[in-house]
């Protein structure tokens, strides 16, 4: 059905047609409406799910693990703060290998109390052995949840996944979408792992450092698999539904001399400045990461590569900056910007590109 | 791309009209993104609201700097916004008002919507809704088809009198 949505509205509406079993949430904004349009679906009865209103984050992620446990679909949602006061059970999720969704609206950090879009927030989870996907419009937002509990529950990753997407930039802008009856799309859960009270074992319980070491690894190796499950899940999706996407979303690359890596809506906004420039006469391109964990592959050899980090990593660089040196070899020309939303405009990506100091870091708007 | 903003007070219903406005573009098959401006918002404080339309999707997310269109819903925003900045040389006005004013020698469009609230009697919590009215004056002004307006309202609406405000609108807007 084609209809128009917020982007946390589009979220909800996935949510919806995935029916998971248990939904834990603690409001926030620019999160809220998320699990607000929730609540409603369940006391309207169109989703029979257990809806959990716990008192804090930190509650609403171990109660998706105590839920996810059992080999219950479970789903959360948050923001920025609410992010990092569960930051434990963050961890303790992947560790647990529970193939729980969440959506993190990205919001910028206090102090200053800024409700505004930034990733520091989903970036400093990085490590958490989460996946984690960027979206850019309200469609991505609805298709990505549908398939992130696909590529959670396979039994090849077997890790939740955290789909990402700015705070009020996306989470409150209204554009259509298109929702669609996944069928057996997202097949039933089936955690091999889930209490069964036949087969007693023993779950969190001390673990020495060469069976730690070995889950760690188990764990390395499924985020490595869970690369070929996104491309099996991605490829399905545009066969029954039409709508394709990648591990990036490239734009005007092929002849590029001069790329614009970018994450989130800038990303889209950076489109639009590509279009300037070529007009100008510059072959510019436009690269949008989504998958940010697992890190895919690119190829960037060749080409002037100008990075847009709405993050930063104090006394080290931009996140993206820093991985695309260490991940594809480049020296890159990287930008700071949209910080705390500051407004990024495509005229502004433009400049990033024709006053490219390759190698350099610039604070747009602060540093000269 | 076609590119509106829409300055209100908090409360007064802009960023719904902004929604609604999207929602009847892109029932007559055009593309369309509202995107709200959230900032310190409180009752009776200015707000702005912007809606971007075009024939083909719509890449931008920042805010309107040019826009096409200026809609004030309340003209005693006036007093401390400069609504006209930034409009296009051939821009337009859309101002809710008693009586036909002209502002900054741009093409300006006068209705009295609180005037139809009112007597439509769509008042909430004392503040008389103009964010259906004015949906109805943007059909008159050929910005979306009153068949779309009548359909977007009434996704987003039961109460009969939102049509209702609309189409008198539509009806006593002077082109």
């Amino acid at each position: 059905m084609l209809t128009i949505a917020t982007g946390n509205k589009a979220v909800a509406a996935a949510v919806k047609e995935v029916k998971p079993d248990v939904v834990a949430a603690y409001p926030i904004t620019p999160q809220t409406e998320i699990v607000e349009q929730i609540a409603e679906y369940v006391t309207s009865g169109e989703l029979d799910s257990r809806y959990i209103p716990v008192e804090s984050e930190h509650s609403a992620m171990a109660a998706c693990i105590g839920a996810s446990v059992t080999g219950a679909r479970s789903f959360t949602a948050t923001s920025s703060h609410g992010l990092f006061y569960m930051h434990e059970m963050v961890n303790w999720a992947a560790g647990g290998r529970l193939p729980i969704v969440m959506a993190n609206v990205n919001r910028a950090l206090g102090p200053g109390w800024n409700v505004w879009a930034e990733h520091t927030d989903s970036l400093q989870e990085r490590d958490t052995g989460w996946l984690q996907v960027y979206v850019s419009t309200v469609q991505e937002a609805y298709d990505a949840t549908l398939m992130a509990f696909r590529i959670a529950e396979h039994h090849d990753v077997l890790l939740p996944v955290m789909i990402n997407l700015d705070g009020f930039t996306l989470s409150h802008i209204m554009q259509s979408l298109e929702t669609v009856d996944p069928g057996d799309f997202v097949p039933p859960i089936n955690l091999p792992h889930a209490i069964d009270t036949a087969r007693p074992r023993g779950y969190g319980t001390l673990t020495g450092p060469n069976d730690y070491f070995r889950f760690r690894w188990d764990m390395e190796r499924s985020m490595r698999d869970s690369v070929a499950v996104i491309r099996e899940t991605e490829d399905e999706f545009a066969r029954r539904f039409g709508r394709r996407y990648g591990f990036t979303e490239n734009y005007r690359c092929e002849d590029a001399d001069v790329v614009v890596v970018s994450m989130g809506t800038l990303g889209k906004e950076a489109e639009v400045a590509v279009d300037q420039l070529r007009r100008e006469g510059m072959k510019a391109g436009s690269m949008r990461l989504r998958w940010l964990r697992p890190f895919p592959d690119l190829d960037l050899s060749g080409r002037d590569v100008v990075v847009i980090d709405r993050d930063y990593s104090f006394g080290f660089g931009g996140v993206l900056a820093q991985s695309l040196k260490a991940k594809c070899g480049v020296d890159p020309f990287s930008v700071i910007a949209g910080l705390g939303g500051q407004e990024v405009t495509y005229d502004d990506i433009a400049s990033f590109v024709r006053d490219r100091r390759i190698g350099e870091e610039h604070w747009f708007g602060v540093s000269d | 791309m076609y590119e509106i903003r829409i300055h209100s007070r908090g409360g007064q219903g802009g960023v719904t009209a902004a929604r609604l406005l999207a929602l009847a573009a892109f029932r007559d098959g055009k593309h369309a993104t509202a995107c709200p401006f959230y900032g310190a918002e409180r009752r009776g404080a200015p707000v702005v609201s912007f809606v971007r339309i075009d024939d083909h999707p719509i890449r931008v997310y920042s805010q309107i700097r040019s826009p096409d269109l200026v809609v004030v819903l309340d003209s005693s925003v006036m007093e401390t916004v400069d609504v006209l900045q930034g409009l296009k040389e051939d821009g337009t006005v859309l101002i809710n008002a008693t009586h036909g004013t002209d502002v900054g020698g741009y093409r300006t469009y006068s209705i009295d919507l609180t005037g139809i609230a009112l007597r439509e009697n769509l008042v909430v919590a004392g503040s008389p809704i103009l964010n259906t009215p004015v949906l109805g004056a943007l059909a008159k002004m050929g910005i979306v088809s009153v068949e779309s307006v009548t359909s977007a309202i009434s996704e987003m609406f039961s109460d009969e009198r939102n049509v209702k405000a609309a189409r008198a609108a539509f009806q006593e807007l002077v082109i």
